[in-house]
C-alpha cells in the first residue's frame, strides 16, 4: 500500500466516527468533552451552528452517530451521543448574547420558504445573517413542520419545540402561517431571487383492504391523527385500538393512544420483529409502557357491525429470505387473528404530494411522482427552484432534513451571487498537538470502563397520565459527565512521523487493542490479513506510511483504536503525537466570509 | 513512565490460546521504564512466547535481581509467581526454588551488571550446575540506574554518550556460557521479535540451562552514534546466523521439513527445535567451532545472534545429582522419615 495521504480532508474525518456518520457532521466528541468540562453553552454552540435544533435532535434524532460509534465495536454499547446533546441543550444557561443579532445588512435578495419545518428553518437559519430576506409560508398555525405535529409533546416538549422553532424565527424571517401555496407558478411569478420547497411528506399511506370505507369513522392515518392531537382537535380515542404499522410513527401513535383514552392498545407489524423500522429505543419505551407489539400481523379486513368498527382481521405471515437476503412474506397457513377494537390507527409509510406544482413550468418530475433533485446541488431542473427535506426524495429524519437545508442555503447563495452551484465551500480543518508536558494531555486519554448509563425515566404510572408530561427525565450532571467520559476522543488523531522512528516497538508493545504494526509492505487484502489482529473491518481505514530505515512499513488498523495516546506516551522520539482534528463542515457562511476576505 | 493505567479494553477479534486466555492476560502492570526502553520490548516477548506456548501463569516463577532489566518481572505475568532477589544474586534464589520444585518453569531476567559485574561468580556456577531455568540477561553495555556509566558487557573503544571511551575489554556472555557447560546458548535482539519469541519459547521448553543474551538499548544513555548496542548499530552489523522454529510435540511428527539446510533437535517431551542455517559454515551443534566462530564476528565488530549453541542431550541439576521425579516439596513426612524399622536395620549396620 502507498502512505495515507492525511492531508485529505476526509481521512481523519473517517476516524471520527460518529461525526462521519452524521449527516450535519456536528463536532461529536468535542462537544461532548465541553459537557465533561460543565462547557454547556459552548457544547451547545457547536450543536447550534452544525444541526440548529440541539434541544429538539436530543430528544427525537434518529441517531445515525449511535452505531457509527467506535465504542460499539470494543463493548456492548456506544455512547448516549444523543443524550449528552440534550444535556448541552437543557443546561446551557443564557446563550443570548452568542447569537447573531438582527437587524443584518441587506443584500437585497429575497427568498421564499415552502413549508415550516428543519429543513426551510436550516435555509433561513444560514441565509438571514448573510442578509438575505427570508420569506416562509406554513399551512399549520405555527412553525415546526413535523417536529411540532407528528412527534408527540411526551417525546418533545412544546416549550423546547418553542424555543428552538423562535430562535430561527427570531432572526427576522417574514411569516405566513395558516397560508398554503397553491401554486407554484403563481409564487415565481412573485418577486423571489430563490424558492426553497421543504413542504416533507405530508400524506399517509392508506390501506384498501374490505371494511376500509365502511369503517372509515374510527381509520385514522396516523400522521394526520397525531397532527391533530398536537394542534389539540383530538383529545379522545376509543378504549381498544390496534395500531397498524411498524415504523417510529406507529409507536408515536400507540403511545399517544395511550394517554388518551386508549386501555388496550395493540401494535401490529407484517414484517418480523427484527425488520421493524421504528429505532429499537422507540420500540422498547413503547413496551415499557405495556403495549404489546405483534409481528407477523398482516390486516386482511375490517369487521363492521351496524355501521361501526368492530374488529381488524390479520393472518400470519412468515418471512423467507433468499440467498441475496431479500425478503418475502409469505402466509404461515396458520388460522386467522382477530383482534377486537373501537379505533384504528394506520401508520404505515407517508407519500409525497405535490399538487400545487404545476407540470409545465421547466421542473421535472420522475414517474413516482417526485421532483427531479440535483443529489449535491439540492436544485431542481428550474433553475432558482430548491427542494430539500422530506419533500426531496421521500422520508428520512429530522437531521437529514438540517443537512439539505445547509446545502440548499449554499446553492441559493452562489445561485444568487450566478456562481456555479458545484463550487461547494470546503471544510475548514484544523490539526494540533495535544501535548501539554511529558505524558500529559489536553484530553483526558484515561478510558473510562463504565457501561452505557440508561436515562432515567419518569415511574410509567405518571408518564400515562397526561400528554405532555416529558417521559424522559435526562440526564442529571453527575451522569452526564459519567457518560461523557465513555467518549474516545476519535478526534484527538494518532499521528505518525516516520523520519523520527527508530523501530523500538514500544508503541505495538503497549497498544492495548493491538492496532500498530511494523511490518512488509504488502498489497491492502494480504496487508490486513498480516496484522498482529487481521483487520477484518473493511469500513475501518489502515493508515500506512512507508519510509522507515528498515524498510518496513507502519500501519495501523484505525477499526478499535481507543485514542488513549499510550504509544505516544511510550514514543521516546515523539515519531507519534496526539493531534486534535477539527473538521467543520462548509456552510453558506464559509462562502460569505471567502468573498469579504478576497 | 506513563500515567494512566492501560485500558483493559482489547481488540475484540484477539486469539485465545489453549487455556482460553488472550496475550493481554499474560501482560503485568505498565512499565516504569524510559519510553522505548528495549527491556519492554523483552517482556512483550515472554508474554507473546508464554501465550504461545499454552502456558498457565501459575506454573512460572520469575526471578530477577537488581536493575532496569529486573524490574521488568512486575512487568509481565502479573499472576505468576515472582521474586525480585538482591543484586547479582538472582541464580542463588532461583536455585533453591527449583530445587525445592522442579514442576515450574524458572525465568530468571538479569542485566549485565547483575550478571556481568556483581554476579559474575553466580552466574558462572549457576551454568556450571546446568539449573533448568531460562536466563534473560537484558544486556545493554551500561549502568542506566546510575545514568549511564559503562558496564563490563560494553564493546572496548565504544562511546559513551558524553564520547568518554570505554578502555576495557568487554566480557562475551554467550561466549562464557559456552565455555562453561551451558545446553542452550543464543543471543537476539529486542527489536527482533520475529527472531526472539522462537529463541524464548525453544529455551522455556528446553531441560537444562538456557541463556539468551538479549541485546536491549538504552535508549536514555546509549543510543547514540558511537554507541555499539544502539538500535542502530545492532540492526546495520546483525549477523544472525540461524533461525529457530519451535515445534510442539502434536505438529512435530507430522509435519516434514527440508532437510537440506534444516537442522532438526528432538526435545525430552516430543517437541522439536527446527534450524534453519543462515551461514553455510555453521553448525550449532559442534562447541569446537562455536567459539571461533564468534570470535571472528566479533573482530568484523557484527553482533552473531540465533541460536548459536545447542546440545541435544538435556541434562539438569536434578539429573546431575540424582533426585527423584516428584518435586521435592510435594514430598510428604512418610516419603521423607524412613520410620523405626528402617533406623534399626541403619543402626543395626553399625554395630
Amino acid at each position: 500500500m502507498k502512505s495515507t495521504n492525511i492531508a485529505d480532508p476526509e481521512y481523519f474525518h473517517k476516524v471520527v466516527d460518529c461525526q462521519w456518520a452524521c449527516p450535519a457532521h456536528t463536532l461529536v466528541p468535542e462537544y461532548i468533552r465541553l459537557i465533561a468540562q460543565r462547557r454547556y453553552a459552548d457544547a451547545f454552540m457547536i450543536n447550534w451552528h452544525s444541526n440548529v435544533f440541539p434541544g429538539i435532535l436530543g430528544r427525537t434524532c434518529d441517531r445515525p452517530c449511535e452505531p457509527a460509534c467506535r465504542r460499539g465495536r470494543i463493548e456492548e454499547k456506544p455512547v448516549a451521543i444523543c443524550r449528552l446533546k440534550r444535556v448541552a441543550a437543557d443546561m446551557k444557561g443564557d446563550i443570548s448574547d452568542r447569537l447573531p443579532v438582527p437587524p443584518f445588512a441587506a443584500n437585497g435578495k429575497r427568498i421564499a420558504l415552502v413549508g415550516g419545518g428543519p429543513a426551510s428553518l436550516t435555509v433561513a437559519r444560514d441565509l438571514i445573517p448573510l442578509g438575505y430576506r427570508c420569506t416562509l409560508f406554513e399551512r399549520d398555525p405555527r412553525a415546526g413542520g413535523l417536529m411540532r405535529s407528528n412527534i408527540p409533546t411526551f417525546r418533545l416538549p412544546v416549550a423546547v419545540l418553542d424555543e428552538e422553532v423562535d430562535r430561527v424565527l427570531d432572526l427576522g424571517v417574514e411569516v405566513y402561517f395558516g397560508h398554503s401555496i397553491d401554486s407554484l407558478k403563481a409564487l415565481l411569478n412573485e418577486e423571489f431571487d430563490a424558492v426553497f420547497i421543504g413542504t416533507g411528506a405530508p400524506r399517509g399511506k392508506d390501506l384498501a383492504i374490505p371494511g376500509r370505507e365502511e369503517a372509515a369513522a374510527n381509520i385514522h392515518i396516523g400522521i394526520d391523527f397525531l397532527s391533530s392531537v398536537a394542534f389539540g382537535h383530538t383529545e379522545r380515542i376509543g378504549r381498544r385500538v390496534v395500531v397498524i404499522g411498524g415504523g417510529n410513527t406507529a409507536m408515536d401513535c400507540c403511545r399517544t393512544a395511550l394517554r388518551l383514552g386508549g386501555e388496550a392498545v395493540t401494535v401490529t407489524v407484517r414484517s418480523p420483529r427484527a425488520d421493524m423500522k421504528a429505532s429499537d429505543w422507540e420500540i422498547e419505551d413503547a413496551m415499557r409502557e405495556g403495549i404489546p407489539v405483534l409481528d407477523n400481523h398482516a390486516p386482511k379486513k375490517f369487521l363492521v357491525e351496524d355501521g361501526k368498527l368492530t374488529a381488524v382481521v390479520f393472518e400470519k405471515m412468515t418471512a423467507e429470505y433468499d440467498k441475496s437476503g431479500r425478503r418475502t412474506l409469505k402466509p404461515a397457513g396458520e388460522p386467522p387473528v382477530v383482534i377486537e377494537c373501537d379505533d384504528v390507527l394506520m401508520a404505515i409509510g407517508q407519500d409525497n404530494a405535490f399538487p400545487w406544482i404545476e407540470r409545465d413550468i421547466g421542473l421535472d418530475f420522475d414517474d413516482n411522482g417526485m421532483p427531479v433533485v440535483d443529489a449535491q446541488t439540492y436544485s431542481s431542473t428550474r433553475p432558482g427552484v430548491f427542494f430539500g427535506g422530506d419533500a426531496a426524495w421521500g422520508p428520512k429524519n429530522i437531521i437529514w432534513a438540517v443537512e439539505h437545508g445547509h446545502q440548499a442555503a449554499i446553492s441559493i447563495d452562489l445561485f444568487c451571487r450566478s456562481e456555479d452551484l458545484h463550487g461547494r465551500p470546503s471544510p475548514r480543518t484544523n490539526l494540533l498537538s495535544q501535548k501539554m508536558g511529558i505524558h500529559e494531555w489536553s484530553y483526558d486519554n484515561d478510558i473510562s470502563t463504565v457501561r452505557r448509563i440508561p436515562v432515567p425515566h419518569v415511574a410509567t404510572n405518571v408518564a400515562l397520565k397526561n400528554l405532555t408530561t416529558e417521559v424522559e427525565l435526562g440526564y442529571d450532571e453527575k451522569l452526564a459527565f459519567d457518560e461523557a467520559m465513555r467518549c474516545l476522543n476519535c478526534d484527538v488523531q494518532t499521528v505518525f512521523a516516520p523520519q523520527l522512528c527508530i523501530e523500538c516497538d514500544a508503541c505495538t508493545d503497549i497498544c492495548p487493542v493491538d492496532c500498530i504494526n511494523f511490518i512488509k509492505n504488502a498489497p491492502e487484502t494480504e496487508l490486513r490479513n498480516n496484522l498482529r489482529v487481521p483487520a477484518r473491518n473493511l469500513h475501518q481505514d489502515i493508515y500506512v506510511i512507508e519510509g522507515l530505515k528498515t524498510g518496513r512499513i507502519m500501519a495501523k488498523d484505525e477499526d478499535v483504536c481507543l485514542h488513549c495516546g499510550l504509544c505516544a506516551e511510550r514514543c521516546p522520539t515523539g515519531a507519534w503525537d496526539m493531534q486534535k482534528y477539527t473538521y467543520i463542515d462548509g456552510q453558506a457562511e464559509k462562502l460569505l466570509e471567502t468573498a469579504n476576505g478576497a | 513512565m506513563t500515567h494512566i493505567v492501560k485500558p483493559a479494553f482489547h481488540h475484540p477479534a484477539l486469539p485465545v490460546n489453549a487455556c482460553g486466555l488472550t496475550h493481554r492476560d499474560y501482560e503485568g502492570v505498565v512499565s516504569t521504564l524510559c519510553a522505548g526502553c528495549g527491556h519492554d520490548s523483552v517482556s512483550a516477548a515472554i508474554i507473546e512466547a508464554c501465550f504461545e506456548l499454552d502456558i498457565e501463569a501459575h506454573r512460572v516463577a520469575k526471578i530477577s535481581g537488581i536493575g532496569c532489566s529486573s524490574k521488568t518481572t512486575n512487568y509481565f505475568l502479573d499472576r505468576s509467581h515472582g521474586f525480585n532477589s538482591v543484586h547479582g544474586r538472582m541464580p542463588s534464589v532461583a536455585t533453591g526454588a527449583n530445587l525445592a520444585n522442579n514442576d515450574l518453569v524458572y525465568i530468571g531476567v538479569s542485566g549485565d551488571g547483575d550478571t556481568a559485574s556483581i554476579g559474575l561468580g553466580q552466574f558462572c556456577h549457576v551454568i556450571r550446575r546446568r539449573l533448568n531455568m531460562v536466563y534473560l540477561v537484558e544486556n545493554n553495555g551500561t549502568y542506566g540506574l546510575t545514568k549511564g556509566q559503562s558496564s563490563a558487557t560494553n564493546d572496548k573503544s565504544a562511546k559513551n554518550r558524553k564520547g568518554v571511551e570505554n578502555r576495557y575489554e568487554a566480557i562475551d556472555l554467550a561466549a562464557l556460557a559456552i565455555e562453561l557447560g551451558a545446553g542452550f546458548v543464543a543471543r537476539s535482539f529486542s527489536g527482533d521479535k520475529a527472531q526472539l519469541v522462537p529463541l524464548m519459547k525453544a529455551a522455556i521448553r528446553y531441560r537444562g540451562f538456557a541463556l539468551i543474551d538479549v541485546i536491549s538499548p538504552c535508549v536514555t544513555f546509549n543510543n547514540h552514534a558511537a554507541s555499539t548496542k544502539s538500535y542502530d548499530y545492532v540492526r546495520e552489523h546483525n549477523a544472525a546466523l540461524d533461525t529457530v522454529d519451535f515445534v510442539p510435540p502434536e505438529v512435530a511428527i507430522t509435519v516434514a521439513y527440508d532437510a537440506g539446510s534444516t537442522t532438526e533437535v528432538t526435545l525430552h517431551d516430543g517437541s522439536a527445535l527446527r534450524l534453519h542455517k543462515l551461514a553455510d559454515d555453521y553448525d550449532p551443534t559442534d562447541r569446537a567451532a562455536v567459539l571461533p566462530k564468534l570470535q571472528r564476528h566479533k573482530a568484523a565488530g557484527e553482533v552473531a545472534t540465533g541460536l548459536l549453541y545447542l546440545e541435544a542431550d538435556e541434562t539438569d541439576l536434578h539429573g546431575l545429582i540424582g533426585t527423584c521425579a516428584a518435586p521435592l516439596n510435594s514430598l510428604a513426612d512418610q516419603d521423607l522419615c524412613p520410620g523405626n524399622a528402617a533406623l534399626g536395620q541403619i543402626n543395626a549396620s553399625h554395630s
